[in-house]
């Protein structure tokens, strides 16, 4: 096999090794100096962006109903088979409601999907990132912990207004 | 002085360096871990006690409470044996190397190194290259390929290196005309450093330390991403404690070893122009010592975070084409100014 030649030799000075070595070590130095990008996790915590795409959630009317009509597209869409939603019927002017709305948090890719077909605004991802569960079962939310007060994800709801 | 006397100045000399030997260790860890952060732009540890400053001891607790391995295919004894002999040849090393100049104490005059060797140079020379028994020893004796591949290559590379050690050191000892660390010290009065005066020398024992201390442009031997570990892939617990304390005190060796041959050990340029007392004087050439070596600490960890691993056939082509020649032309240099000057 034919050697190749690099499109560019080293020229004399690389060859000579030290002075990029120089070169290196001052940029290496630079870099002590400079301020330090690490967030001390536990207590000082990041504060996402309102484009960030922590957990799902469900948005909880003031009036303490879910906004939720139980149509299903978020089940449908989701590409990881993470949504699980059984409607039921209901007085209100939205008529339907879920009776069961689960997420399971070990299968969700926190793609956003759900957020995006919701026709509703019902659904949509939040800030929170911290998700730990001890087995199985408890990864599997249901409406008790996916329901969320309408005022804590403004920020979010309205970036959605501006750039869905 | 009656050999008692002797005795007893010798244990105490002795477990001061000790005792000074592994607080640099430890503390070098530690420095390594929190320089190796600032180059890219992180903090470091900083979570057992005062900015970390007891993570060296955490870790050295960690290591004792962990589960001592043998592997099945391990030759017992030798595996046993390699981090003691690696461990050994690093602190008996230290012994020939002069903190400072002679002291008065409690009507005593006291050298500040443990032996006066009049041979010392060679006597280091000789214990380095006995520190590859360690590190090929572990690696054969492992039973484990990785290891293997690891204390071959740490062999060919110290015994390369050791070939263009030896002769910039010779030009140190045509300089000061003596094998004695003390005396290369003492001839090294004033701004005449042998880094001066023999500057590729320099360079090439610079180069050749990293070398024989097996430091980042050249730590084949260990290469993480190719060879897992390297040597020591198959040690756990303590004895993998042993490896890891003897090389952070080979890099302080070789620090020592570099500010005694060529940055003037304890000489503070024309400090006795100041006409300060004595005892000021030495304090201030034992801190000046000792503030050398830290500042060559730093430069090794620098260079390990700054600079990418040899190949293989570049670092034996370094060694033997580059390194041994320039090594030669210093000898020629030192012995023209020897000839020329009269130095």
């Amino acid at each position: 096999m034919p050697v190749q030649k690099r499109k560019e030799d080293l020229n004399i000075l690389e060859k000579l090794y030290i002075p990029e070595i120089v070169k290196g070590m001052a940029l290496t130095l630079k870099n002590m100096f400079r301020p330090n990008v690490t967030m001390q996790y536990p207590e000082v915590r990041f504060e996402p962006p309102s484009s960030y795409r922590g957990r799902p959630v469900l948005v909880q009317e003031k009036n303490g109903t879910e906004r939720c009509v139980a149509c299903g597209l978020c089940s449908r869409v989701c590409p990881a088979l993470a949504i699980e939603v059984q409607a039921s019927e209901t007085e209100l002017e939205k008529e339907r409601y879920p009776q069961k709305f689960e997420i399971n948090m070990l299968r969700c890719i926190f793609c956003g999907f759900c957020e995006e077909v919701c026709p509703e605004e019902a659904i949509v991802m939040s800030k929170d990132y911290e998700l730990v569960f001890k087995n199985r079962k408890d990864a599997i939310f249901g409406k008790d912990k996916l329901l969320v007060q309408v005022d804590n994800l403004k920020d979010r709801l309205e970036f959605l207004r501006k750039f869905k | 002085m009656n050999i008692w006397e002797i005795l007893i100045i010798s244990l105490i000399k002795i477990l001061i360096i000790v005792v000074m030997l592994l607080l640099t260790v430890a503390y070098s860890v530690y420095f390594e871990r929190k320089i190796s952060a600032w180059v890219q732009n992180r903090v470091g540890p900083n979570r057992v006690g005062w900015l970390g400053l007891l993570q060296p001891f955490a870790d050295v607790f960690k290591l004792m409470f962990k589960e001592d391995i043998i592997p099945d295919a391990a030759n017992k004894p030798l595996h046993t044996l390699a981090p003691f002999i690696a461990l050994f040849v690093s602190f008996a090393t230290y012994a020939v190397i002069p903190l400072g100049p002679p002291i008065e104490l409690f009507g005593y005059k006291i050298n500040l190194v443990v032996a006066d060797v009049n041979i010392g140079i060679l006597y280091v020379l000789a214990l380095t290259s006995l520190g590859v028994y360690g590190i090929t020893f572990a690696g054969w004796s492992s039973g484990s390929k990785y290891s293997l591949l690891g204390g071959i290559r740490s062999s060919a590379q110290m015994i390369s290196y050791e070939v263009s050690m030896g002769f910039s050191v010779a030009g140190v000892i045509l300089m000061s005309q003596s094998l004695s660390p003390v005396k290369i010290v003492e001839a090294q009065h004033g701004w005449m450093w042998n880094a001066i005066l023999q500057p590729i020398g320099f360079i090439t024992f610079l180069v050749s330390a990293f070398a024989e201390t097996n430091r980042l442009p050249f730590d084949l031997p260990e290469a993480e991403p190719e060879l897992v570990g390297g040597y020591h892939t198959e040690y756990s617990s303590f004895k993998f404690a042993g490896f890891f304390l003897a090389e952070y005190a080979n890099m302080a060796i070789a620090s020592a070893m570099i500010v005694t041959l060529y940055l003037g050990g304890y000489q503070v340029p024309y400090i006795e122009k100041l006409g300060l007392s004595y005892t000021l004087t030495t304090i201030i050439q034992i801190a000046a010592f000792l503030i050398k070596i830290g500042a060559l600490i730093f430069f090794f960890m620098w260079v390990r975070w700054s600079l990418p691993r040899f190949r293989y056939d570049q670092l034996m082509s370094l060694g033997w084409k580059v390194m041994f020649p320039l090594a030669l032309a210093n000898i020629i240099w030192v012995a023209a100014l020897i000839m020329i000057f009269g130095l």
